[in-house]
Formats: C-alpha cells, sequence, structure tokens
C-alpha cells in the first residue's frame, strides 16, 4: 500500500481513496455538528466527493460512452443547488420560529 | 491489484504521468482533505464556511488534473460561487443563533461510521481488479458534454430545469414574510 501511495503517478485507486476520506469527513460533519449550517456543509462535502469518484471512473475506466460520468456530475451540481437553496431556507424559517438552529434542540416532534 | 503484467501495462499508459502532474495531484488532494478537516476543527462558523469554499476550489483543480475542464469550470461557479454565498446569507441571516461550531450528541458514532467508512473503501479499492481501467485522457470535453445533454439526457436536462424553478419558488415561499 506504501509502495501504491508513493509512486510517482496517480491511477484510480489514489483518487478513489481521496474521495473515500473525504466523503468520510463530510459525513462525520453532517452527523456530529449542532448548527444545521454546519450539518448541509457537511452534505455538500458529500456530494463533492461522489462527484469526484464519478470524474475519476470516468477519466480512468474505458466505456463506449466515456463522458457520462461527467454529464452524472453536472447533474449531482445542479440537484446540489436546488437542495441548498430549498435547506438554506428552512433554516431561516425555522431560526424565525424557534430563535435557534441548533438541531438538538429543535425538537419539537420528539419520542 | 491487477496482477496480469499486459493489463499491468495498459494502466501504467493510462495513468496520469509526469512530475508535475503528480504533484499538482497530491498538493490539490492535500488542501482539500486539509481545508475539510478544518471545517470540522474550527470553532467559528464563518471560518468553517471559508475553509469549505477552500475545499470545493481544491476539488476543482482535482478535476483538472483528471482531465475535466467543463466540471472544473462548473464547480468553481456553482459550489465556490453560489453555494458558498447561500451559506455565508444563511449565517449572516440568523444573528441571535450560536455561532460556534461545536460538536452535538452523535460524535462518538459519527466518528465510528466514520472511520467504518474510510477504511471499508480503501480495502475495497486495494482488493479490486481494476483491470478495465485503462483509458487515457480526454482531449476536450465542453462539446461533447453539450451533445450529450441535449441528446441522451434531454429528458432529466428538462427536469432538472423543472426542479430548480421548483427549488427558487419554494424557497422564496418559505422565507417570506407574511
Amino acid at each position: 500500500m506504501i509502495e501504491l501511495l508513493l509512486a510517482a503517478r496517480v491511477e484510480l485507486e489514489q483518487v478513489l481513496i481521496v474521495g473515500g476520506v473525504l466523503f468520510a469527513i463530510g459525513l462525520y460533519v453532517a452527523l456530529a455538528k449542532r448548527n444545521a449550517v454546519a450539518v448541509l456543509m457537511g452534505i455538500e462535502l458529500m456530494l463533492n466527493a461522489v462527484n469526484l469518484t464519478l470524474i475519476a471512473f470516468s477519466r480512468f475506466i474505458e466505456s463506449p460512452r466515456p463522458l457520462d460520468g461527467h454529464v452524472f456530475a453536472i447533474f449531482v451540481i445542479t440537484v446540489a443547488a436546488a437542495e441548498a437553496s430549498v435547506a438554506l431556507a428552512l433554516v431561516v424559517a425555522i431560526y424565525r420560529h424557534r430563535d435557534t438552529i441548533d438541531v438538538d434542540r429543535i425538537n419539537l416532534l420528539r419520542w | 491489484m491487477c496482477r496480469c503484467p499486459r493489463a499491468r501495462l495498459r494502466r501504467e499508459e493510462a495513468s496520469l504521468e509526469g512530475t508535475g502532474v503528480v504533484i499538482a495531484f497530491w498538493s490539490l488532494a492535500a488542501l482539500t482533505v486539509g481545508a475539510a478537516l478544518m471545517v470540522i476543527l474550527v470553532r467559528n462558523l464563518l471560518h468553517a464556511v471559508l475553509f469549505l469554499i477552500l475545499s470545493f476550489v481544491g476539488v476543482a483543480g482535482l478535476y483538472i488534473t483528471l482531465s475535466a475542464d467543463f466540471v472544473a469550470v462548473v464547480q468553481v461557479l456553482i459550489y465556490a460561487g453560489a453555494i458558498a454565498v447561500l451559506m455565508i446569507f444563511a449565517v449572516m441571516l440568523t444573528p441571535r443563533a450560536s455561532r460556534d461550531n461545536a460538536e452535538g450528541l452523535l460524535q462518538v458514532p459519527a466518528l465510528v461510521l466514520a472511520g467504518f467508512v474510510v477504511a471499508g473503501v480503501t480495502f475495497v479499492v486495494l482488493e479490486t481488479d481494476w483491470r478495465l481501467a485503462s483509458r487515457g485522457s480526454f482531449d476536450s470535453t465542453a462539446t461533447a458534454i453539450g451533445e450529450a445533454l441535449l441528446s441522451p439526457f434531454v429528458l432529466p436536462f428538462e427536469i432538472a430545469s423543472v426542479l430548480l424553478v421548483a427549488a427558487m419558488v419554494g424557497a422564496i415561499v418559505l422565507v417570506r414574510e407574511e
């Protein structure tokens, strides 16, 4: 594995590992942070990691239509923009009603 | 890992070679992952948003090393431009909420889960035989992406525009004063 990481060329494995690390960081941010905006930042990091793996597969894997991965990445970016706008509007609406965006204290629907 | 010599040779021809590209890839990867780690570690939420923007720019650079020029430009425009501005607006519009970037109740389970994700992805990536991973870089992608968006992907393309309109109307309705 050390030999793989220090090789003087970059292959699919290295890009995928970078994407996996980025996804894990995003997952931790989305699950562990208390501020709702920080949770959204974690989701954006995860979407970025997925896009990175899509682009990496599109670059390295042979296929009859090699640019489909790029098109998928563009659709993911579009959906991420829509999701971010709606989610941040929700955050502002929750703040107006309850004066907090702490996800541990938004517990009206608790069990 | 691939064990057959011929596929191995083809893979080596297809990989990103040259010292400059490799150094660029690893420094951009370090920038991206380091900025994402600072999103976790930094205590001020506004600084966390700024580090997130740095991470987005690093991902755009990684796209360029993977010869995805059009997606890199889209990434800079939409992520580092639009979404970053939206997040800064959301932080600024909630002035009396806490600005700290502290962890909530789920810190330990989240850490364990993230560790499992890294371990699992690394294991699977290193154990898989990527003998199909042998194509070279693209020359330019913008023309082909435009054609792909308008012939095989025209229905998702139109649905994406409807989704954007719905998201915009929804966001306006959600934050409108009565």
